[in-house]
């Protein structure tokens, strides 16, 4: 009897469909593949992943094709108001549950596979750019595996209305655990923006692996919105890295909103590469039962005048554990740096708990920079300050984790889903009140 | 015919920890009355207010308070507040993430229910706020706000004046809320107060300086000294005070002679 495949096993020498692969595509894959067998799965060993154990990822069985589907009705809750959507089911775009709609001029977002086959030399030099290998196991094993993902090219100048929003759906029926690796690409050109949308989801309490990488490619003046929503199954697994390189003057404002999965593991990060260049990084995660959820977040200032804002926000409940890692860099030539970063963490029981870290290098001398972690309870005086208006005890106590998450939340700009993780956090949080009336 | 009483509070101990800050308070506030309560820093003003609105680290050690013919001190603070009981904080606590609009909504609705009503819809309650926005005169972008966050000081002073004129309490506390005020913002809160002067209702005035009392005329001056009301009198006690200072009623001994007068 042989064993089911593991992630351990990596992947195998010729992945589908590589054989109508172009060359470089099919180097890029080797060289994934080569560094995740050099690399292997990191252990708690590793200082990044001290408080986060990856093992059980890989003792999953894994089935080598998922035996489900999702009908598109299992979708529609999940389908976001937006200039295009786009759905992957198990790591495969799905044209047929997607919505396309006709792109300005100079816009461009398809299916990374779709973009391959059409222009097979054009991605080439850009794939894998962004996202280094050395040291990033997962990132690794996603650049040998991934089957697909969303390429969104920008040309000069332009803007994107609304957002686009990239769906990747897993399931698995209840059987066998399966492995997607989903991949991004954002390429935006100088002076363009962009607001991208990326949730991972799942269904029924399945059990399944996903492992993504996004990466994204601001040119000067660009300005591109990254949110990114988890709400996979209770049962699974999500490793992710999103990981930019910033241009002169450029912005990345970057939410990522992390509810579900047993075990989840986001790094972003972000090379501050030129003059003026901002970014603001924004997280919350809401974790309880026995949920794992571990944020790592790097800022690299390496040029002159160039802002970075963090505002990282947890909530957990039961026994749920929490990690936020918050690593900043200013390098020596890094003058007039501006850094501020913030980790905040609510204990709501007693078993919950949180390991929280700044890592601050700074070589030059001309910068401000902060940061400010903490982990606590509720606040008992605003508590009080309710209470002392007439709202009854419970309902202040839910209204303050409420506030408490809204602050992230109000802080995205894509409308439709700022209110739909408005209603998600109502209903988690209040679940007898009606979100209308908190606008 | 003396009018209803609202409040009677009958030798009111109350301790912080080992230490009794309140030693033996009596006061009585009828309908329709403004009663200022005036005295140094560390008097025990403040613990007095929030005795009343029912903070918790305060622990009653002796006295009653009777609100309406009910035990205030039985009473939870959401209770004290439906029942008509509202607080101006010296320091109001700042809510990020929930927005003005929502709490004060809440709030309101809340003391409706405990009183019977219907809840208020968005649409009548915007404009209830509006309406009670213009006499503060607050701006639209502060009320759409999370609660106090980054308000300025006099902001914040100007959010409980709008909250207190929006849930329209029976009996109204200021605890300080007219220090480091400017003169606008002063007569914001006496505009405040002064809309809630009638029959119906009654207001503390908590002050450490006699200035609020220039644009609000106050039916009684009490003087708090060391836990205990030394000395209580009409309008002109206030002058008084202003000129002279606190320094006469501070020595127990003094304080003791001021009380037998």
């Amino acid at each position: 009897m042989s064993a089911a495949p593991s992630v351990l096993d990596g992947p195998p020498e010729v992945v589908g469909g590589a054989d109508h692969e172009p060359r470089w595509l099919a180097d890029v894959r080797q060289r994934g593949r080569a560094a995740f067998r050099e690399l292997g799965l990191p252990t708690t060993r590793h200082e990044d992943w001290k408080y986060t154990d990856v093992s059980p990822i890989a003792e999953l069985p894994l089935a080598e094709t998922a035996g489900a589907d999702v009908a598109r009705d299992r979708l529609r809750p999940f389908h976001l108001e937006s200039a295009l959507e786009l759905v992957f089911v198990n790591g495969k775009w799905r044209e047929d549950l997607s919505t396309l709609r006709p792109l300005p001029n100079g816009v461009h977002a398809k299916s990374l596979a779709v973009a391959v086959a059409e222009a097979p030399s054009a991605l080439e030099s850009e794939l894998g750019s962004v996202a280094a290998l050395e040291g990033h196991a997962f990132t690794a094993l996603n650049t040998a595996s991934f089957a697909d993902g969303a390429v969104v090219v920008l040309d000069d100048g332009a803007v994107v209305p609304g957002a686009i929003h990239l769906l990747f759906v897993s399931v698995t029926g209840g059987g066998a655990p399966i492995a997607s690796h989903p991949r991004v690409l954002i390429l935006a050109g100088p002076e363009s923006r962009a607001a991208i949308v990326e949730t991972h989801l799942g269904f029924d309490g399945d059990t399944y692996f996903t492992n993504a990488v996004t990466e994204i490619r601001l040119e000067e003046g660009a300005t591109v919105e990254h949110y990114r929503l988890q709400v996979e199954t209770p049962e699974a697994f999500h490793v992710a890295r999103v990981v930019a390189r910033q241009g002169a003057r450029s912005k990345l404002l970057s939410s990522s909103v992390s509810l579900g999965a047993k075990l989840a593991r986001i790094d972003v990060e972000t090379t501050l590469a030129a003059e003026d260049a901002e970014c603001v990084l924004d997280g919350l995660y809401l974790a309880a039962g026995r949920q794992h959820v571990d944020h790592h977040t790097a800022i690299d200032h390496r040029q002159p005048r160039c802002r970075s804002r963090e505002l990282y926000k947890g909530i957990l409940d039961g026994r749920a554990s929490g990690v936020f890692n918050g690593k900043v860099w200013i390098r020596l030539d890094a003058q007039q740096s501006d850094a501020h970063q913030v980790n905040r963490n609510l204990l709501l029981s007693d078993d919950a708990e949180v390991d929280t870290k700044p890592e601050l290098e700074i070589l030059a001398d001309d910068v401000r920079c902060s940061h400010g972690a903490t982990v606590g309870q509720l606040d008992e005086d605003a508590v009080y300050y309710l209470r002392s208006r007439g709202i009854g005890e419970r309902s202040a106590r839910d209204l303050l984790v409420y506030g408490f998450a809204n602050e992230v939340v109000n802080r995205i700009r894509v409308e439709p889903l700022r209110v739909r993780l408005e209603e998600m956090l109502w209903n988690r949080f209040r679940d007898d009140a009606d979100p209308e009336e908190a606008r | 015919m003396a009018r209803d009483v609202i409040l009677e509070v009958r030798g009111l101990h109350a301790t912080v920890g080992e230490k009794e800050i309140l030693r033996g308070v009596d006061l009585v506030v009828r309908e329709g009355e403004i009663h200022a309560i005036m005295g140094p820093n560390g008097s025990g003003k403040s613990t007095l207010a929030h005795v009343l609105a029912g903070r918790e680290p305060y622990t009653v050690t002796g006295g009653e308070v009777r609100y309406r013919g009910k035990d205030l001190l039985a009473m939870p603070p959401e209770d004290r507040a439906r029942e008509g009981v509202f607080l101006a904080f010296q320091y109001p606590v700042e809510i990020p993430g929930v927005s003005n609009t929502y709490f004060l909504r809440s709030a309101l609705n809340a003391i409706r229910k405990h009183q019977g009503l219907d809840p208020m819809d968005a649409m009548d309650f915007l404009k209830l706020l509006k309406d009670k926005m213009k006499f503060v005169d607050m701006d639209q972008a502060l009320v759409n706000r999370s609660v106090n966050e980054g308000f300025s000081g006099g902001e914040k002073k100007r959010n409980e004046i709008l909250q207190m004129a929006v849930l329209d309490p029976t009996l109204a506390i200021l605890d300080e809320t007219d220090s480091g005020l400017d003169i606008d913002a002063l007569r914001v809160v006496a505009s405040g107060v002064n809309q809630l002067r009638d029959e119906e209702h009654a207001v503390i005035v908590v002050t450490h300086y006699q200035r609020l009392l220039n644009y609000l005329v106050p039916d009684s001056v009490h003087v708090l000294v060391e836990g205990r009301i030394v000395r209580s009198g009409g309008k002109g006690l206030a002058l008084e005070l202003e000129e002279k200072g606190y320094a006469e009623f501070e020595r127990p001994e003094r304080a003791a002679e001021a009380r037998a007068s």
